[in-house]
């Protein structure tokens, strides 16, 4: 493995793992906080009880979601040395924000997660709010920064150095607000789903658990609300990705040749040598239709441009293609969820819907991985698009794979321990308290 | 108005000394907890958890704040350092993961057998907090040594060893275990309303003194070989000497106040103290971000982007300080704790 390969497949690694933390620090709050309202509108007990036990879940993940967090604040300088020493000026705005932002969730968290008794139950709702916001925030700002990775504005090169930087054009660039509206959405569906997975399978062993049903029902609200939204905000990334980059749009269709009227492949494979996308179903028009709202408009194709250029197509298109339908499969499931609990005016959970919503649960989360590798793998060979190649990028040092290694071993341990955590905590016995792990250092005492 | 890279510089400082004062404590608590011994071991253990558990993610902000306006603002020193100290900041990084991450699992294990998962969890907090600070000082002291000189493109040059792998740097790195492990045991002191096990802390905090003061002394010595030019800088510097004089007086004060039980003076000595390094270490090492070649004025980001920053930080204070007042007031007020 070469040195370049070992630092990608680590950056990929890395933002692969903390992303699904992430979402879970950006979606879960607002959970718990619909859980504790639940409660402080109606005084139900098992209602505290749930906003409780999904704050212990989100603790964990919280924890984790940090560190690695962390570890990648200076991962963007061990690998990619160069790229920061061009970029770090000019997409620093939303990473100091963010640092904020992390400072405000941090703090509100402390108080939501070890203030039960000594905060009022306002306040703590309060806290708990607070958390929601600042976690959406903080997301919300580090993607600014990738997009501007993706269009990057609001500075001057002079042989190769930054001249002038104007740090908010650079922060709300071209691709800022599709991505944003598109992330944000995504980690309410992707976590929200899962969740009411894991719920639907608790409902299915313990039909009669009022918790779980309430649990259901919220996850299932949120996660699916965002669901119907998706394809919306999809279609925003859609007609940016056509109108700024062209050669990504084209990856992500498997669309070789420029023309009008395009066709949209709905799978198949790019065969890259021979200039098509073999074995895939196709639409005629709806990529005109897609990209630019008029089913005659010229699309490029990817041999408009030099190959060089050219990211690795199958893995964007495939890509792409798997992000689609895990979008379709949830909207679906979403649609299918709301009609029923809008013709009954209660919340549907017979057990073919519970497994259908069990089966479908992890869609979210694929979705949101492969919607990254779209982004990311279909910008290469740049790391910032147009102006610094990936090769060029890379730190000089050595023996990559080493810590491509070591990290991998490290959060796949952690990643397993932390889901065998989660689920004592969704089944534990005692569902009011759980008990101390041991006297001495427990502090798990709500 | 100084130049705004040096405002931008002293702000880096400052979130260096916030991190020491608060996230450094955190990991000497650790340390303690790898040391708990004697009839009250668990109850040492327990103090440390409850002292940490609230706060530990905020407090680590600090180093993330430092590191995002080293980045933004001196991108260059950024890349020296990381490319020429990319493997203790990895194996500083490693250890931050698995403390965090072992810490919350520790604290939320349940069910069957989680008793003995929980020991097993306290060794791996332990043994991390004592190894990262000691990763964290390496680095540190790297900084100080210099030796990071640059080519004509502005990249440094390295053979990724060289630069950290010296006596003067691992000085360091046990300067820092010293100190932040005096920082726990002082605040341990006050935290704790009970009687004997404040005078375990205190103990805890004199030995640990004791190491600040021989670490410091022995890190003074080998700088005169592993960083000549900081040492040059801590002789001569204008604030130098001033710093010197608070670093040791108020370490003087310290180990008085725990001589006498006065706790809350203590700790507001060893605070002052572990300031004076910090300050000192800055001001020694005064105008170079990475010696020989990296300085403040030359590695600093243009002016748009400093006054930029300047005033996000202006603004992200006026939100910050009250939210740490609210958080502090909540879990390490008196009121709080009498709630245990
Ligand atoms: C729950 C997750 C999820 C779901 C169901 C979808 N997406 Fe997505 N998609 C993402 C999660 C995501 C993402 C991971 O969040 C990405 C990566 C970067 C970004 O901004 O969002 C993304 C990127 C992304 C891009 C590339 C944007 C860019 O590179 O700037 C496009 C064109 C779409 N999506 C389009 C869609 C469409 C038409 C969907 C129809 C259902 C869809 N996505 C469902
Ligand atoms: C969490 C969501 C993200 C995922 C899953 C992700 C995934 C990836 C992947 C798969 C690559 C390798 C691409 C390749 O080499 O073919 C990559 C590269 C990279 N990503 Fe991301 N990324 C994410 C978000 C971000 C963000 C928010 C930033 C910066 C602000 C970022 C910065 C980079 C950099 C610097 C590289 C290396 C250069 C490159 O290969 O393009 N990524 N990422
Ligand atoms: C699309 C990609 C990303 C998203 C949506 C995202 C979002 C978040 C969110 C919501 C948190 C809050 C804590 C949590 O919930 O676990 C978090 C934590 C963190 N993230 Fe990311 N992040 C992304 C990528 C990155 C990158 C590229 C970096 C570094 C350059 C980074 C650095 C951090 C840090 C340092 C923390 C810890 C903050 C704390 O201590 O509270 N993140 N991230």
């Amino acid at each position: 493995m070469t040195d370049l390969l070992a630092a990608r497949g680590q950056m990929a690694m890395s933002l692969g793992f903390h992303i699904l933390l992430a979402v879970a620090g950006m979606a879960m709050p607002l959970l718990m906080v619909l859980a504790e309202l639940r409660w402080l509108r109606t005084g139900d007990a098992v209602a505290l009880d749930l906003a409780k036990r999904w704050s212990k879940g989100t603790a964990i993940l919280f924890a984790v979601g940090a560190v690695s967090g962390t570890a990648l604040s200076f991962e963007l300088g061990l690998l990619w040395p160069e790229f920061m020493r061009l970029a770090g000026p000019i997409i620093g705005m939303p990473f100091s924000l963010e640092g904020f932002a992390f400072f405000l969730e941090a703090i509100f968290l402390g108080i939501f997660l070890y203030g039960w008794e000594r905060v009022p139950p306002w306040a703590h709702w309060c806290a708990g709010l607070g958390v929601w916001i600042m976690g959406m925030t903080s997301g919300a700002f580090v993607v600014c920064a990738n997009a501007w990775m993706n269009t990057p504005t609001g500075f001057t090169l002079e042989a190769g150095k930054v001249v002038s930087v104007s740090p908010w054009e650079a922060m709300f660039n071209p691709a800022a607000f599709s991505q944003v509206l598109h992330m944000l959405v995504a980690a309410l569906e992707a976590v929200g789903m899962a969740v009411a997975g894991i719920h639907a399978w608790a409902l299915l062993k313990d039909p009669g658990s009022r918790l779980h049903r309430m649990a259901f029902g919220i996850a299932l609200t949120v996660g699916g609300v965002a669901a119907l939204a998706q394809p919306l905000t999809g279609h925003v990334s859609a007609d940016h990705v056509a109108e700024h980059q062209p050669v990504k749009l084209a990856a992500m269709e498997g669309h070789f040749h420029t023309a009008r009227g395009a066709a949209f492949h709905l799978g198949g494979w790019p065969d890259v040598a021979a200039r098509e996308t073999k074995g895939s179903l196709e639409i005629p028009y709806l990529l005109s239709i897609l990209a630019f709202s008029d089913p005659n408009a010229e699309v490029r194709g990817l041999t408009d441009f030099p190959e060089d250029q050219w990211p690795p197509v199958p893995v964007v298109h495939i890509a792409f293609q798997i992000m689609i339908f895990a979008g379709m499969a949830l909207a679906g499931v979403a649609a299918l969820a709301g009609f029923l609990a809008w013709r009954r005016r209660a919340l549907p959970t017979d057990p073919w819907l519970l497994k259908l919503v069990l089966v479908t649960s992890p869609l979210g989360l694929v979705a949101l991985e492969a919607g990254w590798t779209v982004t990311e793998v279909g910008r290469q060979p740049w790391v910032i698009r147009g102006i610094m190649r990936t090769a060029d990028a890379v730190t000089p040092m050595p023996g990559l794979v080493v810590p491509f290694a070591t990290f991998t071993v490290l959060y796949a341990a952690l990643g397993l321990v932390a889901l065998a955590l989660l689920r004592r905590h969704v089944f534990a016995a005692t569902p009011t308290v759980s008990a101390p792990a041991d006297e001495e250092v427990s502090h798990a005492r709500a | 108005m100084p130049a705004p890279e040096l405002l931008v510089a002293g702000a880096i400082v400052a979130s260096l000394i916030l991190y020491t004062l608060t996230g450094g404590a955190d990991f000497g608590g650790g340390v303690w907890d790898l040391l708990a011994r004697g009839p009250r071991a668990k109850a040492q253990r327990r103090a440390i958890a409850d002292a940490i558990a609230p706060v530990w993610e905020a407090n680590h902000v600090w180093l993330i704040v430092a590191v995002v306006l080293l980045f933004v603002c001196f991108p260059t020193a950024f890349a020296a350092v990381s490319t020429a100290l990319h493997v203790p900041i990895t194996a500083m990084l490693v250890g931050v993961i698995l403390r965090g991450a072992a810490f919350t699992f520790r604290a939320y294990d349940t069910g069957p057998g989680a008793s003995e998962r929980a020991r097993a969890w306290s060794r791996v907090f332990a043994i991390t907090s004592t190894v990262t600070p000691v990763m964290l000082g390496v680095c540190a002291g790297a900084v100080a040594a210099g030796g990071m000189p640059m080519d004509a493109q502005g990249r440094v040059v390295t053979d990724f060893v060289s630069a950290w792998w010296a006596p003067f740097p691992f000085a360091v790195g046990a300067l820092t275990l010293a100190l932040f492990a005096q920082l726990a045991a002082v605040y341990l002191c006050v935290e704790r309303e009970d009687e004997a096990l404040a005078g375990d802390f205190r103990r805890r905090g004199l030995v640990a003194s004791a190491a600040v003061a021989l670490c410091a002394w022995v890190a003074w010595v080998l700088a005169g070989e592993g960083a000549p030019l900081i040492r040059a800088g801590l002789v001569a510097g204008p604030g130098a000497v001033a710093a010197h004089v608070l670093t040791g007086g108020a370490g003087l004060v310290t180990v008085a106040s725990l001589l006498r039980r006065r706790y809350r003076v203590a700790r507001v000595a060893v605070m002052a103290q572990a300031v004076g390094v910090v300050v000192g270490w800055a001001a020694g090492q005064h105008p170079y971000l990475v010696a020989p070649d990296i300085t403040v004025s030359s590695a600093a980001a243009p002016e748009s982007v400093l006054v930029a920053v300047l005033w996000a930080l202006a603004a992200g204070a006026v939100l910050l300080v009250p939210a740490f007042w609210v958080l502090y007031a909540v879990f390490k007020s008196r009121g709080g704790a009498a709630l245990h």
